[in-house]
Formats: structure tokens, C-alpha cells, sequence
């Protein structure tokens, strides 16, 4: 399954990425196939967001090369950015609903902007879609009558209806109970090999995640600091991995943001 | 004290400069939203239809009161049948396009504002752009054209209903003759010089509103504090923006 000799759909090389002076991404590799579903994980505010803003070219590198489908994402005019982005469906970390339309409207939209289709064949289309995440019943709701788990179950579907090459989930299985986490877990496999695409995630996780992906990258620091398959993943001795898979607090990732010492913070010196 | 001044002024300029380029974004794209003309009457419908009633009250009640003072005034130099023209003229080159542009500024202007600024604290502008779809031309631009349509009809309806306002305190309150009312009033307003120069004042009103507006929501700091801050900063702008461009164009226009 692993690298199944397909071309690479998203290539990135030695990339860094700073907001200001603060560098985030510090030379991440990373490469994803047709056909894969690859998970990111790491630990919060490491930058995986940022990642996936990066490839989706919402953000330019600093340094190092963002290649989708054989395109350097860095060098694209805003026409040649929107061709490629059309090809590609992203969940928000926090879903991003259009407040002001109902969920049916929120689904159908890049399908009304994007594809001219007779009206009862959206509504089929829009319909297949909230079906397949299991919200076909709530497609009138307006968003503030949704739950959160529910909103980003709508934005999965509102992802996925334009059938992309790539799609990339932010975090989807925050806030869904253990029955909804397993079916859309199942969801993100089937339909990247229906569509012959590409996935990646970004996932805290580990045990859904390990059971239907094909590849982890982990990321720390800025970098990649392990990655494998599952099984590589879950034999790994990597101290990193390890702390991770097993959930302990002490380990090599930190769990508090870089500070001065608690003591001089406290006395109110360290406090800059 | 005078850096943080300085700090101000190179500010204010770089968002000066930000919203200028802004605008030619605008128009770039407003080909796009005018070929859907269904989102720019969409837009027309909240910010103009629902701008109506506030705008018809006032209209109505600066009539009233134009006719009120008006009378007083003129009787004393005993041409109370001038109130027409008096009236008229008064609305029709500055209170109806100012007026109107205030209160479309603090009533529609702001709602823009909100409303746009909420889609971008939560993120609908960024998932817009991500679906390939340009947020300056499916959210700005018929927000924009919406607000500079709507603005020279509100001020036209302001004016008729101040006319209105005038004929029932003067006319049928007080008294003034009906026919010299109207006949000096239409002797005296003169198509040209009168009522385009006051339809030009409202639609530059229009578009100066609508661009302050709509930049303001796109531009504001993605918080809570942030889009309440870009509210406020709609409204004041837009009011001096409204005074000080009336000034330039009342001493281009009617210059005796
Ligand atoms: N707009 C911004 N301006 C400045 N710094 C930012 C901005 N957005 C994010 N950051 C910083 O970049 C770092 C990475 O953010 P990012 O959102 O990518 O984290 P993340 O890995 O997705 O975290 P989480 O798992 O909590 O979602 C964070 O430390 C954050 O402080
Ligand atoms: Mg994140």
C-alpha cells in the first residue's frame, strides 16, 4: 500500500516557514502519493496547521519548495493557484460553515460555483453527500443549530463534494463520539480509494488513525522527527514515537510552551 | 509624543494606500458579481429595502421640522409662500444626500461591516479562497455595489418625503397658499443645477460608504474586539468622510 509506485501528488523539500521572526517550520520533507492517506500528528500548536496551509498555498514558504501535482506551488499566479485549488477539498480545524446558509446550501456551494449542473442533480449530489456523513436528515439546519461535531461532520461533506484530487482534514475527529469517529475514520479510507486521491491528516488520534492510514509523519521542533508506516509506528523504539502512541507526560515532547523559569515568571521579573 | 504621531500618520496613509488598492480589486472583480446579479440584489435587499423605513421616518421628520422653521422665518419678510422652494432646495442639495448617507452609514454601513468581519474571525473568507472561490468578488464587491445603488434611491425617497414633511406643516397646517407652494417650487429647483448635482452628492456618498464599509469588515482584526472596532471605525469614518466630501463638492457645484 506504502509508496505503491505512484507518482507523488505532494512533494515538499526542505521547507520553512517563520509569522515574523518566530520560525515554526524549520526544513520539513515530506511526500505523499495517490492513493495514500498520510496523518500528521504532533503536539498542539507545532505547526500542522500551518503545514496544511502551506500546500494548500495559503501561506508561502520562507524557504524550500511546495510541489501539488507536479506544480511549485510558491511560483503560481492567483488564476493558476484557484485552477489547482478547485482539485482540492480542505476541513477547517474549525469547520468554517457559512453562517448564513443552511447546511444543504453550505455543501452545494463549491458544487453551484465551480460545476453548472441542473438543480435536481445537485440536490442528489448534495444529498449523497450529507448521507455519507450521516446528516442527510439535518440538511435545513442552519449552522448555529448544529452541534460542533455535527459542523464539521457538514464541513467534511461540504470537502469532499467537488470529488477532489487531494484532501486535507484538519483535526476530523475532534469532538465526535467513539461510533461517528470510527465511521468517518472509515469514510476518509473509502473515499480516497474510490477517488483514487490523496489524504492527509492531521490527527491527535493514534489508535483510529494508526488503523487506517498508510503513512505518519511526526513533527516536532519544526521538523519531521519520525515517520513510518503503522507498524513501523507502533514497533518503533523511538523515544518520541513512543511517548506519543503511549500518552505519557514525560518524554522528549514538551508539554508547556517555551517560557522563562516558573520562579522568575512568578516574581514578576521574568515576565519580559 | 510626536513619534507616536508620526506612528499615526504613516498608519493611517498605509491603510489609505491598502484601501485604495482595495478599490481596484473591487472593480477588477465586480465583472464576475455583476454577471450573478442575483447576489448584488440580494445585497441591494438587506442593505437598502431594510435601510427604508429609518431613512422614509427621518425624511419625513426633517421635513417637518424644515417646514416649521422655514415658515417662521420667511413670514417675517412676508414670502411664507416661498416655503416650497425653501424646503426643496434644502433637500434636494444638502440634507437629502447627507442626511440619508448618515443614516445608511450607521444603519447598512455597519451591518456590512459586521458581517463581513464575522466571516473572516471565523475563517469563511480563508475557506472560500481555499474552495477556490475569490472572497473579493463573492462577498466585497456585491456588498459594495449593493451599498452604492441603494444609496442614491434612499436619498432621493429622503428628499421626497422631506418635501412631504414641508407641504403638511406648511400647506395643511399652516396654511400656505397650495398652488404657490408647488409653482415656486417648480420655478425655482432646476433640473440640472438642483437635483443631478444632488443625485452626484448621494452616489459619491454611495460608493465612499460602501468602500469604508466593506474594507473596514475585510481588514479588521479577526477578534471580537476586532470587528466591534472595525464597526465603530465604519461609522466615524464614513460620517467625516460625508461632511468633508460635501464640503469639495457643494464648492465645485454651486458656486453662484
Ligand atoms: N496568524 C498567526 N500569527 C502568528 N503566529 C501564529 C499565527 N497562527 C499560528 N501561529 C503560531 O504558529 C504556531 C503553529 O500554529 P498551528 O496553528 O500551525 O499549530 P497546530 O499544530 O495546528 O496546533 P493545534 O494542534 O493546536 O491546532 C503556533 O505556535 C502559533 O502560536
Ligand atoms: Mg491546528
Amino acid at each position: 500500500m506504502a509508496n505503491s509506485g505512484q507518482e507523488a501528488l505532494v512533494d515538499l523539500r526542505q521547507v520553512r516557514f517563520a509569522y515574523g521572526d518566530r520560525e515554526i517550520l524549520s526544513g520539513i520533507d515530506l511526500t505523499v502519493h495517490r492513493g495514500q492517506v498520510v496523518a500528521i500528528m504532533g503536539g498542539s500548536g507545532c505547526g500542522k496547521t500551518t503545514l496544511l496551509r502551506l500546500i494548500g498555498g495559503q501561506l508561502k514558504a520562507s524557504a524550500g519548495n511546495v510541489q501539488v501535482a507536479g506544480q511549485d506551488i510558491g511560483a503560481l499566479n492567483t488564476g493558476q493557484l484557484y485552477a489547482l485549488r478547485r482539485r482540492m477539498g480542505m476541513l477547517f480545524q474549525f469547520g468554517a460553515l457559512f453562517t448564513d446558509m443552511s447546511v444543504f446550501d453550505n455543501v452545494a456551494f463549491p458544487l453551484r460555483e465551480h460545476a453548472r449542473l441542473p438543480e435536481s442533480m445537485l440536490r442528489d449530489l448534495v444529498l449523497m453527500k450529507l448521507q455519507a456523513v450521516g446528516l442527510r436528515g439535518g440538511h435545513a439546519l442552519m449552522p448555529t443549530e448544529l452541534s460542533g461535531g455535527m459542523a464539521r461532520r457538514v464541513a467534511l461533506a461540504r470537502a469532499i463534494a467537488l470529488d477532489p484530487m487531494l484532501i486535507m482534514y484538519d483535526e476530523p475527529f475532534a469532538g465526535l463520539d467513539p461510533i461517528s469517529l470510527g465511521v468517518i475514520g472509515q469514510l476518509i479510507r473509502r473515499l480516497n480509494d474510490a477517488l483514487g486521491a490523496a489524504s492527509i491528516m492531521v490527527t491527535h488520534d493514534v489508535a483510529e488513525s494508526l488503523s487506517i492510514v498508510d503513512y505518519v509523519y511526526f513533527v516536532s521542533d519544526g521538523r519531521i522527527v519520525a515517520k513510518g508506516t503503522p507498524e513501523e509506528i507502533r514497533a518503533s523504539k523511538d523515544d518520541f514515537v513512543h511517548q506519543f502512541v503511549h500518552a505519557e507526560p514525560d518524554g522528549p515532547v514538551p508539554f508547556h510552551m517555551k517560557a522563562a523559569p516558573i520562579g522568575e515568571m512568578l516574581m514578576g521579573e521574568g515576565a519580559r | 509624543m510626536i513619534r507616536k504621531l508620526g506612528a499615526m500618520v504613516i498608519d493611517g496613509v498605509w491603510r489609505l494606500g491598502f484601501a485604495t488598492r482595495f478599490l481596484f480589486l473591487l472593480l477588477r472583480y465586480s465583472g464576475q458579481s455583476f454577471l450573478r446579479l442575483h447576489l448584488t440584489l440580494r445585497e441591494i435587499y438587506f442593505s437598502g429595502v431594510l435601510s427604508l423605513l429609518i431613512i422614509l421616518v427621518s425624511g419625513l421628520f426633517v421635513g417637518l421640522v424644515l417646514g416649521l422653521q422655514g415658515y417662521e422665518t420667511l413670514q417675517r419678510y412676508g414670502s411664507s409662500e416661498a416655503l416650497g422652494v425653501l424646503v426643496a432646495l434644502s433637500l434636494t442639495r444638502e440634507l437629502g444626500p447627507v442626511v440619508a448617507g448618515l443614516l445608511f452609514a450607521s444603519r447598512a454601513g455597519s451591518a456590512v461591516t459586521a458581517e463581513i468581519g464575522l466571516m473572516k474571525t471565523t475563517e469563511q473568507l480563508k475557506a472560500m479562497d481555499m474552495m477556490a472561490v475569490n472572497p473579493i468578488a463573492r462577498v466585497a464587491a456585491p456588498r459594495f455595489w449593493g451599498g452604492v445603488i441603494s444609496m442614491p434611491i434612499l436619498a432621493a425617497l429622503f428628499s421626497a418625503m422631506g418635501i412631504l414633511g414641508g407641504w403638511l406643516i406648511g400647506v395643511a397646517f399652516i396654511g400656505v397658499d397650495d398652488g404657490a407652494f408647488w409653482s415656486q417650487m417648480q420655478a425655482a429647483v432646476d433640473i440640472r443645477y438642483d437635483i443631478i448635482n444632488g443625485v452626484i452628492k448621494s452616489f459619491v456618498f454611495g460608493v465612499a460608504v460602501s468602500l469604508i464599509a466593506v474594507f473596514e469588515g475585510y481588514d479588521c482584526v479577526p477578534t471580537a474586539e476586532g470587528v466591534s472596532r472595525a464597526i465603530t471605525r465604519t461609522v466615524v469614518s464614513s460620517a467625516l468622510a460625508i461632511l468633508a466630501l460635501d464640503f469639495v463638492l457643494t464648492s465645485f457645484m454651486f458656486r453662484g
